[in-house]
């Protein structure tokens, strides 16, 4: 007789929980409002709820790809929120000297690329905790953005900058086609060179891989100036979207979204393994929830609940411990049944 | 000297109160009176409560982030009850109290027994409460009891024209018990075992779950009361209150030289670093040309000095142990 529980058996993938979480979310959209997922040709572009989603979804999913590869390392980025107020407020100012979009977009890359060097430099050389080291530019971050526009909010009036936020390229929306284009490239970086495996590298065991010849170190700058250079840009959509940079309240807990992304997506806060696609997909899965809320009636204000309860469950189905203990109230359910 | 050298980073810390302080009375005339150091104290009650929390959870060497949203909870939770439903404000403060440990116990059991990152579940907490602060009522409501009038009109005079209100008396209060707790009873001594070292202190014998799942339950009881406190300082619940709290309780608690990995700490430096805090926003209050984001700016440099200066004594501790 053979115990059918040795046989070993293959963990199922985040990913299958992700799309069944989305698929939940959709049907239950499509029993309160059958026409959810139609997307009609409105005034020479795409139009409906999916692209809504897709693209109030493209600042999270950007945020999302940054912070995948800092988690992989087995850190985390609290500042990018702070770090879109900031790059929000200079777009504002460089927009308003008369620059060009281009150094404009320079610009929020420079910025974002120099927060998350400063970040890299704290955790990686001076060995500070990642926590720690990125709660001092998300604390300080915020007060710059206000210096930075004298505690105004500044209005923006520029049409190709606002293009990037809230434009159609033959119909389709501007933002998650060049967000879905970045992840991309990022895959085809990461996964198609061994740039990825050091990252889950220095993120398993930094000291073994710093032994076996990695630059641990660098690695660990690069993921957060990576980080930060998507926090910039996800600054530049933030401001495009609503025309406007508010040192204030820009960014406030996209790094909390963020994070969430990354972990629904199947990517563990201890690091050293990472996934672009699922966190693509858990953002996809925020913004989805989001949606369905306003959909359902639910007051903006209350939305996080059912947040929370998501962030709950997808930790406990992460957990071994629970997945032990389900699997044993299973297994009883089963022989006590046969 | 062995004193002096061991409690080095509260030191410094008391170093840059006196010399934060000192700089501003300089600065500023009339910075020099009691009734700055009264509101020091008053104004910063609800705060310092709730760092005091937070040092215990750091010492054990978790995070929680869902304190400022638990403050938020606490104080709708409150008014909604007295000013709505008539209901007797003690009565309300043993719910609220109780909400908050349960809270805390909660995410305490479910990062001790299924080993989550506190930081998750802490946050899953922060957008629960939050949320639910907000699905009891989206406005502010006053609060109008004669308890309360009494409680706000309360305070205890020390001397001629030294006159502590209610608020500051309890945040003394709570000082006093988070010392015996933290330093003197068994309890604070797990917590640092636990954060030196888990392993270490499960072989050790020591209590471990019980530890971890308490001091999470202590912490969500002290933000509630904290909560509560403001709702006497403000007169009102409102369910957007103590946004950002957390980070403000955690940047006191690493300018207090605690350590945020854990298992080294005191917590008298919490209440320096509440002292430090507040002294930065009296000058800026007092200066009227430095705009309030300075306030910002001023804490992250502090954060970073504290990070920096606690990197060198740990290391030159290592070297020399």
């Amino acid at each position: 007789m053979k115990n059918p529980d040795s046989r070993p058996r293959r963990p199922v993938s985040p990913l299958v929980w992700l799309v069944a979480g989305l698929a939940l979310l959709v049907l239950l959209n499509l029993t309160k409002n059958p026409a959810f997922l139609r997307v009609t040709w409105h005034d020479g572009h795409l139009f409906g709820t999916p692209i809504d989603i897709l693209t109030q979804g493209s600042r999270t999913m950007l945020l999302a790809l940054g912070m995948t590869l800092v988690i992989a390392t087995g850190g985390v980025d609290l500042s990018v929120g702070s770090v879109c107020a900031i790059t929000g407020a200079v777009c504002a100012l460089t927009l308003q000297h008369g620059q060009s979009l281009a150094v404009t977009l320079a610009a929020a890359i420079g910025v974002g690329a120099a927060a998350g060097l400063a970040n890299g430099l704290l955790v990686a050389r001076l060995g500070i905790q990642p926590i720690v080291a990125t709660l001092i530019l998300m604390v300080a971050g915020r007060g710059i953005a206000q210096l930075v526009t004298d505690g105004q909010v500044l209005i923006i009036k520029h049409a190709a900058f606002e293009f990037l936020a809230t434009g159609f390229v033959l119909g389709a929306p501007f933002a998650p086609l060049a967000v879905g284009a970045l992840y991309l490239v990022s895959h085809a970086a990461l996964r198609r060179t061994a740039a990825g495996l050091f990252i889950e590298a220095v993120g398993d065991n930094e000291t073994a891989s710093r032994f076996a010849g990695l630059a641990a170190a660098r690695v660990k700058v690069l993921a957060y100036v990576f980080c930060g250079i998507c926090a910039g840009l996800t600054g530049v959509l933030i401001a495009a979207n609503i025309g406007a940079a508010d040192g204030n309240r820009a960014g406030e807990n996209a790094e909390l979204d963020a994070i969430f992304a990354v972990v629904v997506g199947g990517t563990a806060l201890t690091g050293g393994r990472f996934t672009l696609l699922g966190s693509l997909l858990g953002a996809l899965l925020i913004q989805t929830l989001t949606t369905t809320m306003y959909n359902l009636g639910v007051a903006p204000a209350v939305a996080p609940v059912p947040k929370a309860l998501v962030i709950v469950g997808v930790s406990l189905l992460q957990s071994e411990k629970f997945r032990a203990l389900v699997a044993r109230a299973w297994r009883r359910e089963g022989r006590s049944g046969a | 000297m062995k004193i002096i050298r061991r409690n080095l980073p509260l030191v410094v810390t008391a170093a840059i109160f006196a010399a934060l302080f000192g700089a501003a009375g300089v600065c500023y005339d009339g910075f020099f009176s009691v009734r700055v150091a009264t509101s020091l104290l008053a104004d910063n009650a609800f705060l310092g409560i709730a760092a005091i929390g937070m040092t215990l959870v750091i010492f054990s060497g978790g995070i929680d982030l869902s304190i400022g949203a638990v403050v938020g909870f606490t104080s709708i939770f409150t008014a909604t009850l007295v000013s709505g439903h008539g209901v007797p404000p003690a009565v309300a403060w043993l719910l609220a109290l109780a909400l908050g440990a349960a809270l805390g116990a909660a995410m305490g059991t479910l990062i001790h027994v299924f080993k989550l990152p506190p930081f998750l579940i802490t946050l899953a907490g922060m957008f629960f409460a939050r949320g639910m602060a907000f699905a009891l009522n989206t406005e502010s409501v006053g609060i109008t009891h004669p308890l309360y009038e009494k409680l706000s009109n309360f305070d205890f005079a020390l001397g001629e024209r030294v006159h502590l209100p209610a608020a500051a008396l309890l945040f003394f209060g709570v000082v006093l018990i988070g010392y015996l707790i933290a330093h003197h009873l068994r309890f604070g001594r797990t917590l640092l075992a636990i954060g030196g070292n888990e392993q270490s202190a499960l072989l050790m014998g020591l209590p471990v779950g019980a530890a971890k799942i308490g001091v999470y339950a202590l912490n969500g009881f002290l933000a509630a009361l904290a909560g509560i406190v403001a709702t006497l300082y403000t007169g009102s619940g409102n369910p957007v209150m103590g946004v950002g709290l957390e980070l403000d309780a955690i940047a006191i608690v690493v300018i207090g030289g605690t350590l945020l990995t854990g298992g080294r700490g005191h917590l008298l430096g919490t209440l320096l670093g509440v002292l430090i805090f507040g002294t930065i926003q009296s000058a800026i209050l007092f200066d009227g040309r430095l705009s309030s984001w300075w306030m910002r700016i001023l804490v992250g440099a502090l954060l970073l000095s504290f990070i920096l200066l606690q990197r060198w004594l740990v290391r030159g501790l290592a070297r020399r142990g």
